[in-house]
């Protein structure tokens, strides 16, 4: 029965091998030669315009946790969209409770202010 | 599936989704008026239990055998109903005294309830851990309620930290299990061991983390020791709920795995759960002895009668024992929760708004001020001793009662001794109260007081005629899964 | 209509259980606002749940019309341990019902009665709050007796045989701090608890012997065994009847523990009557009713309720005579006629038992509240010749018949029925005594000759000392002061006197003869049952006795009344045996020199000698104390001081100790505590895989 999920071990193996081979391999062959400009962290191409350790809003984080559990939802929603048809009424009406319950979420969110950025 | 499944989870849908529509409700209520937040709460828990009243009797599998109705899950969900409804009444005047009042107090204890009620009701170790998350996450939330009070915090972050370590070990052992027996139904385990088509040093080692991870859970030794810090830093009816509550789901999922899925590796765990016992019970009620703090105090307590329970485990694993012990360890969750939750009460109503109040020392002179509290606190005491007129000692005595059943005699003996070494601290509460001078600074609210009174009355009721609980205990027994 | 389909239907079986909760109801109502509503309020509530039970009582008569078997009424499971199991259930029959009838009745007059006696009563006593105690206690007495009746099993009934006991000695004990020496009232509640206990014993150890021997203590499950296996058991069956026969003579006062009953009369007047005269002492008789089937299997042991039945009538009879105080009198009437009851429960003739029980409920019940009248009556003329600056000599005894005489035109209601009560205890024809007097009379003749002779002689001395008494205190002339100023009460008094009296002239028809209601009525429910033919011969010779004793006490007591300060003229008559009337046949002496005296003595003896004397001065203050010394000199220096202060902490500092200990595990650091988790998770997983 273990014997089914070799494939996994056999991707598993591959892809941590590969991540260490790409990493030593660029360690060992790429040219080190630094300059500020290369020292400054990268921000998506804008210039930096302070330390890179600064302190962030809180704000921030929370605003990220609830994209991520809105965004999450995807992980359902696509699988669910591949069987529909099969499923029929009765997945409808539980991804209807389950869109419910983020929407519950979301207004919940909304009106304590948890998406204000002020 | 037919709609048939859905009925047999509607308390849980009411609760949950009842805890959604008021999350949203609750928005729109001001704030000065969380009463009623509170108070539909508790009319969301009346449906549930009428719900759950409705169905009595009926046993069937739900879901495919994720979801079983049985007296067992019955009898357990009308127990975490009750609980939240006296929760809810001992949280209302604590939470505007404490100047933390705010709607999703309840909310989230609904949340924490449903948990609970899919808890008992668990056929499925997927089903399980989905139970455990949903009624621990909350909790980890209300810990925090205090907030920014700094023990409300670091309660709040030792017992999420400890408890997503615990559930580690819970999802892994599960994992195990399934690797072992290829399923995840608890049903198909029996099946599954019975035709020894298992990998038992899988199933040893994933039962073994289910352990750990549920022994979190209730606080057995040696995986309590977050108890008393939890206990000590969370809100005091917070505690109240989280003592009570989430123990009595604990042991739900333990009897429930161990007993119906597991029999078939008694011989494995009967030792290692009849250690785990004694230890809890030693532990717990020899360290209870040096604390000063109330809150500490009970925490201790809890411990100690965590361990009381879990020698239903190892008496279970004879087999004929097993239905008494499951019996037995119910009837002792309802002593639990009465007088817990009447003596969580009484420390309430002792809490001052700034949070002191809460040495075991605040409480002298408390007989000559306010007898009737005394004497509701006395009768906690004697009942967490297991001192006859109360329900702890018909609890206690049913289930020593079972372990001596199950020839496990030594056993029972370090029940007995531990008890007697419990006397000390508990009745220590008692001489302070009654013996020392003092004036105490007590709150007097009617939702409160009534809550104390009913636990009162409950655990004298229920010491001096048992015999309404133990007949209605007495026809629950876990589904039989062996079909 | 309605309610006859009601009745049909046994609908009316289910309020049962509020005979028991009522009186409960009320005397909580009392407890909560009886002292703050008033007098008026706690008398209202106390009489007014107790006439509410009391029909309570008549809706189970009503619905046993239509269903004579009765039925059992299960309230909740009680005690379950092992094979034992016993319930809380009410048993409504036929013999139930007629005790709760009788009860509730009597109790809901003397209730009101109490309302009256009790006001005048906690004035004349000096404590007007303990007016709401009272009858605090007397609707907890109601309760506790109506668990005994409606038991139905031997436990339950003992619940309330304990709890009319306790109320007893509450009661008996009202007014603790008075009495002889300021605690003659507590020695008397103590004696009629303890001489109890004795009798408690016996009905314990007859219920171990039951379960033991039919392991279940319900009436049903033991009657079908005695049914069943009482042949092939009757030695076992006899020692149960025999403890059982204990418990009787302790709760009906029969010889040999008969002596806490004129002990207590020391409780209030409506006690004497409801308490001891009506309802709890007619228990005992009541217990070997309902266990009949157990005595019919048990030939030897009647026989022995028989002789203890008799003899108490008898003995009691004798000492009534010599008596001067109006109610211990009566207290020795209720001991002989409760003598009656036993014996005719020996006899087999329950039905004559109960009977003459119920009878006797209502003529003993008017006597002793008629009495309480008159104490009144002479208290309150006490009060006014007081007033008027008469000389009266100190103490002043109410209750000494010597200082009554002439009250029958002070307080004519009292008198008549006083007069009636006393001739329905005589037995004159057609008041109630006579009838089931009678019954028992002709049964003891057709049983045993001896008994029936010795009993007929009780009759007598029954029809004597109650002559004596009618003529010493209502007639003649009034021999003190307050006697010559007595007067009647009020009405809320008098008025259930009257309704007793009425009673005590009519209740005679529940067993006519050739009639039988009662016997027929008790037969669906005692098993033996026998109907007792009327005899002339027998009721012929009783009333002549009759006769004779009244012309016999009127010669001495009437014809000329004695004066003031004249010795008893019947002491000159019967010379020593009245002196030993007198003195009850100095019987309490007796026990006092066989049992108490004995018992002190030991107790003195290991108190003083051997506790205090041996044990503490030589002992432990030579012995050991210098043994002490000296040793402990010796192993300071030998041993290091740290070991003598080890064995010295003992164990509960080791405990304290090992608790100090794990408070230090307690770090407060959650790496620690997930390091704890994580070694008991491996300590775990190492048993799994290696153990």
């Amino acid at each position: 029965m273990l014997a089914e999920y070799l494939p996994i071990v056999v991707l598993i193996v591959l892809a941590t091998g590969l991540a260490f081979i790409v990493v030593a391999l660029g360690h060992l062959f790429g040219p080190r030669k630094p300059n500020p400009v290369k020292a400054e962290p990268y921000e998506s191409g804008m210039r930096p315009y302070g330390p890179g350790r600064r302190r962030v809003s809180v704000h921030f984080y929370l605003i990220a946790v609830l994209f991520i559990l809105f965004d999450i939802e995807i992980v359902f929603i696509l699988p669910w969209a591949v069987v529909l048809r099969e499923i029929k009424m009765v997945g409808l009406i539980e991804m209807a409770v389950f869109i419910g319950v983020l929407l519950a979420g979301l207004i919940y969110a909304w009106k304590t202010g948890a998406l204000e950025w002020e | 599936m037919d709609w048939q499944d859905f009925l047999s989870v509607l308390p849980f849908i009411i609760v949950a989704g009842w805890a959604t529509i008021l999350l949203l409700v609750d928005l729109w209520i001001p704030a000065n008026r969380k009463g009623i937040t509170a108070g539909l709460a508790v009319l969301g828990l009346i449906a549930a239990i009428a719900a759950v009243i409705s169905r009595f009797g009926i046993e069937r599998e739900a879901f495919d055998g994720m979801i079983i109705v049985d007296g067992f899950s019955s009898f357990l969900q009308l127990l975490f109903l009750g609980v939240g409804v006296i929760a809810i009444a001992q949280a209302y005047d604590y939470l505007r005294r404490r100047d933390i009042e705010r709607g999703e107090y309840y909310i989230l204890l609904l949340y924490s309830l449903s948990g609970m009620l899919l808890m008992a009701s668990a056929g499925d170790l997927i089903v399980v851990f989905l139970a455990v998350e949903l009624l621990s996450i909350p909790l980890y939330v209300l810990a925090a309620f205090a907030i920014p009070k700094a023990d409300s915090e670091e309660s709040a972050l030792k017992y999420f930290l400890l408890g997503a370590f615990a559930s580690g070990f819970l999802v892994y052992g599960i994992a195990l299990v399934f690797g072992s027996t290829g399923t995840t139904a608890l049903s198909g385990m029996v099946a599954a061991i019975e035709s020894a088509e298992t990998t038992p040093i899988l199933l040893l080692v994933g039962s073994g983390m289910i352990l750990v991870g549920l022994g979190f859970k209730v606080a057995a030794v040696p995986f309590h020791m977050w108890t008393p810090d939890v206990y000590q830093g969370a809100p005091t009816s917070v505690t109240s709920f989280m003592a009570v509550g989430a123990k009595a789901g604990g042991f739900a999922a333990l009897l429930r795995i161990f007993i119906s899925a597991l029999p078939g590796a008694a011989v494995m765990w009967m030792p290692l759960t009849m250690w785990i016992a004694a230890l809890t019970m030693a532990w717990g009620n020899i360290a209870a002895i040096s604390q000063t703090n109330i809150k500490r105090m009970l925490a201790y307590s809890s411990i100690a009668h965590a361990g009381y329970i879990f020698m239903a485990l190892p008496a279970a694993a004879t087999p004929e024992v097993a239905p008494e012990a499951v019996r037995a360890a119910l009837f002792y969750l309802v002593t639990y929760a009465i007088t817990n939750l009447g003596a969580w009460g009484v420390v309430l109503a002792m809490e001052k708004a700034e949070g002191s109040g809460l040495e075991i020392e605040d409480y002298s002179g408390l007989g000559k001020k306010r007898p009737a509290l005394a004497l509701a606190m006395a009768l906690f005491m004697l009942s967490l001793t297991g001192i006859p007129p109360t329900v702890g000692f018909m609890g206690k005595f049913y289930l020593f009662q079972v372990v001596i059943d199950a020839n496990l005699i030594w056993l029972a003996l370090v029940g007995v001794v531990t008890s007697l070494i419990s006397a000390y601290y508990y009745l220590r509460v008692i001489v302070v109260m009654y013996m020392r001078d003092g004036e105490p600074e007590v709150r007097s609210e009617a939702l409160l007081n009534s809550t104390i009174f009913i636990t009162a009355f409950g655990t004298f009721f229920f010491g001096i005629l048992p015999g309404f609980l133990l007949k209605m205990i007495n026809q629950v027994s876990l589904l039989d899964l062996f079909r | 209509m309605v309610l006859l389909e009601v009745v049909q239907g046994g609908g009316l079986f289910a309020y049962a259980p509020l005979i028991i909760a009522l009186p409960i109801l009320g005397l909580i109502t009392n407890i909560i606002f009886g002292r703050r509503l008033g007098e008026r309020f706690a008398g209202i509530v106390a009489s007014g749940v107790v006439a509410l039970a009391f029909v309570i009582a008549i809706l189970q008569f009503l619905a046993l019309q239509a269903h004579p078997e009765g039925v059992t009424i299960p309230i909740a499971e009680w005690i379950s341990v092992g094979s034992l199991s016993v319930s809380w259930a009410i048993k409504v029959d036929t013999l139930s019902t007629t005790m709760m009838l009788m009860v509730t009745g009597v109790s809901t007059l003397i209730h009101i009665y109490a309302i009256g006696y009790m006001h005048e009563d906690v004035r004349f006593q000096g404590d007007p709050g303990r007016y709401t105690r009272f009858f605090i206690f007397f609707n907890l007495f109601v309760a506790a007796m109506m668990v005994l009746v409606s038991a139905d099993n031997y436990l339950m009934m003992f619940v309330g045989w304990e709890g009319v006991g306790l109320c007893s000695y509450l009661l008996i004990g009202f007014w603790y701090e008075k009495g002889e020496d300021g605690i003659g009232n507590a020695v008397a509640g103590k004696k009629a608890f303890i001489t109890n206990r004795i009798g408690d014993f016996g009905f314990l150890i007859a219920m171990f012997l039951i379960f033991g021997a039919v392991g279940s203590l319900g009436f049903e499950e033991v009657f079908d065994w005695a049914h069943a296996f009482g042949e092939e058991n009757v030695l076992i069956i006899s020692v149960i009847t025999l403890f059982m026969l204990l418990g009787v003579a302790g709760k009906s006062a029969q010889l040999p523990l008969f002596v806490w009953l004129p002990d207590a009369m020391a409780g209030p007047t409506p006690v004497s009557a409801l308490i001891h005269a009506a309802t709890m002492v007619t228990a005992g008789v009541y217990l070997i009713v309902r266990s009949n089937p157990l005595f019919s299997v048990t030939a030897s042991t009647s026989n022995i309720v028989a002789i203890v039945g008799t003899a108490t009538a008898f003995f009691a009879a004798t000492i009534a005579v010599g008596q001067f105080d109006i109610k211990k009198v009566l207290a020795y009437s209720t001991i002989s006629q409760l003598g009656f009851m036993v014996a005719a429960a020996g006899l087999g003739a329950y039905v004559a038992a109960i009977f003459h029980l119920i009878n006797h409920a209502f003529f003993k019940a008017l006597l002793f509240l008629a009495s309480g009248s008159v104490i009144q009556g002479i208290e309150a003329g006490h009060h006014h010749a007081e007033h008027e600056g008469a000389d009266i000599e100190e103490p002043f005894d109410p209750q000494d018949m010597r200082n009554m005489g002439g009250l029958r035109s002070r307080m004519k209601v009292t008198f008549w029925v006083y007069l009636i009560g006393a001739l329905a205890l005589s037995g004159f024809p057609p008041l109630a005594g006579f009838f089931s007097k009678d019954e028992i009379l002709v049964d003891a003749r057709l049983e045993n000759p001896a008994l029936f002779f010795l009993l007929l002689a009780a009759a007598f001395l029954t029809t004597f000392y109650m002559g004596r008494q009618v003529f010493l205190v209502f007639f003649g002339k009034a021999r003190s002061e307050p006697a010559a100023h007595a007067k009647e009460n009020p009405p809320v008094m008098w008025v259930p006197l009257v309704i007793l009296g009425v009673l005590s002239v009519v209740s005679g028809a529940l067993n006519l003869p050739k009639i039988h209601t009662l016997t027929d009525w008790l037969g669906t429910t005692i098993e033996h049952v026998h109907i007792t033919e009327f005899s002339f011969s027998v009721a012929g010779l009783a009333v002549v006795f009759s006769i004779v004793a009244v012309v016999l006490a009127w010669m001495i007591y009437g014809r000329k009344p004695i004066e003031k300060g004249e010795a008893d003229p019947l002491r000159k008559i019967l010379g020593p045996i009245f002196v030993g009337m007198e003195n009850k046949w100095w019987v309490d002496e007796l026990y006092d020199f066989l049992f108490i005296r004995p018992y002190v003595a030991i107790c003195w003896f290991l108190a003083d000698v051997v506790d205090w004397r041996i044990l503490h001065d030589w002992f432990h203050d030579s012995v050991l104390a210098s043994a002490y010394r000296n040793g402990s000199q010796w192993l300071a220096q030998v041993f290091d001081l740290g070991i003598i202060d080890g064995i010295g902490n003992g164990l509960g500092n080791i405990t304290k100790g090992a608790s100090q200990r794990l408070r230090f595990v307690e770090t407060g650091y959650v790496r620690n505590y997930a390091l704890a988790i994580l070694v008991g998770g491996l300590l775990t997983l190492t048993y799994f895989i290696f153990g």
